[in-house]
């Protein structure tokens, strides 16, 4: 077994699976540099043609939002139903707005 | 403090139960974590290991298709034991110390790879029923409570039933053939049928693991149930195409609905998770020679970023 392992850092990849929609999360993998890293999802995450475009992020670069904040973070939305179109009762006769 | 601990474990379990799903940075148990780790892992040794027996059989495959469809499916292995390493990674560990525990033999990786593939219709019976049992022992993880884990089992099954097809069709083709290569599949068939049972893990009363995973649902079904599934698929695929199944006391059971089946040897079992099975050192080594051959290329990949990086 190897001692002195080269460890390659961690790249998380967001595929793009066709024009006209968004790039989106696949998962992770290991590569010495980004080009190595877009190389390496292409054969892990588009070998059946999931995608026309790849986008590779070092997984330290990454800032995440924190479970034990999602409170103060998302709860003010819960009663702002307004917000929300349905909110507002048309008169019958007016079908659409 | 042991109280908070107490109320987020409560939190936990009525969360789970709800079918709810956990997230990389969620707040989970300790041996909610373990357990995740542990089996995520040698999952993904299994992927990596199982390239072995299959790969060594893609220099002789009979035709050019047939070398080209096993390539990808060998293929599509490594990629499904890289999706199950990136699923363990977001629990806190590094690859690299799980590629470690099973180069040293410390990690477990499916005793189902340490049986020998001996003929080209060895191919098709992996495909058709080393995947299968793979196919119905994955599809309830793609509902697991964990959500990276059931991610990666999604793409890991959508890719699967293509294994088990190309499996299946090399069978048929070589039930189509002469009358040795009829044996020869039937033959295939008689060795891996036992062993693929094996596959769903000891009996109910027997397993260790099962009855905590139920309840954090990680596990759907449990072994016996998923077993006698695959006998019940397996058996009129097996008639469709001429092969006899291995199995003397195999016979239908109008009142359960299913077949009845003879008794595993289980001592086989245990014996070749102890490391006696034919291949299992030999699977080990060539593990051990891959990843020590390809030490220099993972060094100078290293290198050269480093390199282009100071230039920059």
């Amino acid at each position: 077994m190897s001692e002195n392992k080269s460890n390659w850092p961690l790249w998380e990849v967001f595929v793009r699976s066709r024009q006209g929609l968004g790039h989106k999360h696949v998962g992770s993998l290991h590569a010495s540099d980004a080009e190595m890293a877009i190389g390496n999802a292409r054969d892990v995450y588009t070998r059946r043609q999931e995608g026309v475009s790849i986008w590779v992020v070092p997984a330290e670069s990454i800032t995440a939002s924190s479970p034990s904040d999602s409170e103060a973070l998302f709860d003010p939305a819960n009663d702002k139903v307004y917000r929300h179109p349905t909110f507002f009762v048309l008169p019958d006769e007016v079908n659409h707005m | 403090m042991i109280e908070t601990q107490q109320h987020l474990r409560e939190e936990f379990d009525a969360y789970v139960a709800a079918d709810k799903k956990i997230e990389p940075k969620d707040w989970m148990p300790d041996a909610y974590r373990k357990t995740l780790i542990r089996q995520i892992s040698q999952h993904a040794h299994s992927e990596i290991v199982g390239m072995l027996p299959e790969g060594k059989w893609i220099t002789r495959a009979p035709s050019l298709q047939r070398k080209a469809i096993l390539l990808a499916k060998v293929q599509d292995e490594a990629g499904h034991g890289l999706y199950l390493y990136s699923a363990a990674e977001t629990l806190g560990v590094d690859r690299a110390d799980l590629v470690d525990d099973l180069l040293s033999g410390k990690a477990k990786y499916s005793s189902i790879f340490n049986y020998p593939s001996l003929t080209w219709a060895d191919i098709g019976a992996i495909g058709w029923l080393v995947d299968g049992a793979a196919i119905m022992n994955q599809v309830p993880l793609c509902r697991c409570s964990y959500g990276p884990y059931a991610r990666a089992m999604t793409r890991v099954c959508k890719e699967e039933s293509f294994h088990q097809r190309q499996g299946y069709s090399i069978m048929m083709q070589l039930m189509k053939g002469t009358d040795a290569q009829k044996e020869m599949a039937q033959d295939a068939l008689n060795r891996w049928w036992w062993p693929s049972l094996m596959m769903f893990g000891p009996s109910d009363s027997e397993s260790m693991h099962s009855s905590q995973n139920m309840k954090w649902n990680i596990k759907r079904f449990s072994n016996d149930e998923l077993r006698q599934r695959m006998v019940d698929m397996t058996v009129p695929q097996a008639e469709c195409i001429g092969l006899k199944m291995p199995d003397p006391d195999l016979k239908w059971n109008e009142e359960k609905g299913g077949h009845d089946f003879g008794e595993i040897d289980w001592t086989e079992f245990y014996d070749v998770i102890a490391g006696n099975g034919i291949c299992n050192k030999e699977r080990l080594e060539d593990r051990n020679k891959a990843h020590d051959d390809g030490e220099w290329v993972r060094d100078a990949a290293v290198a050269y970023s480093e390199k282009r990086n100071a230039n920059t």
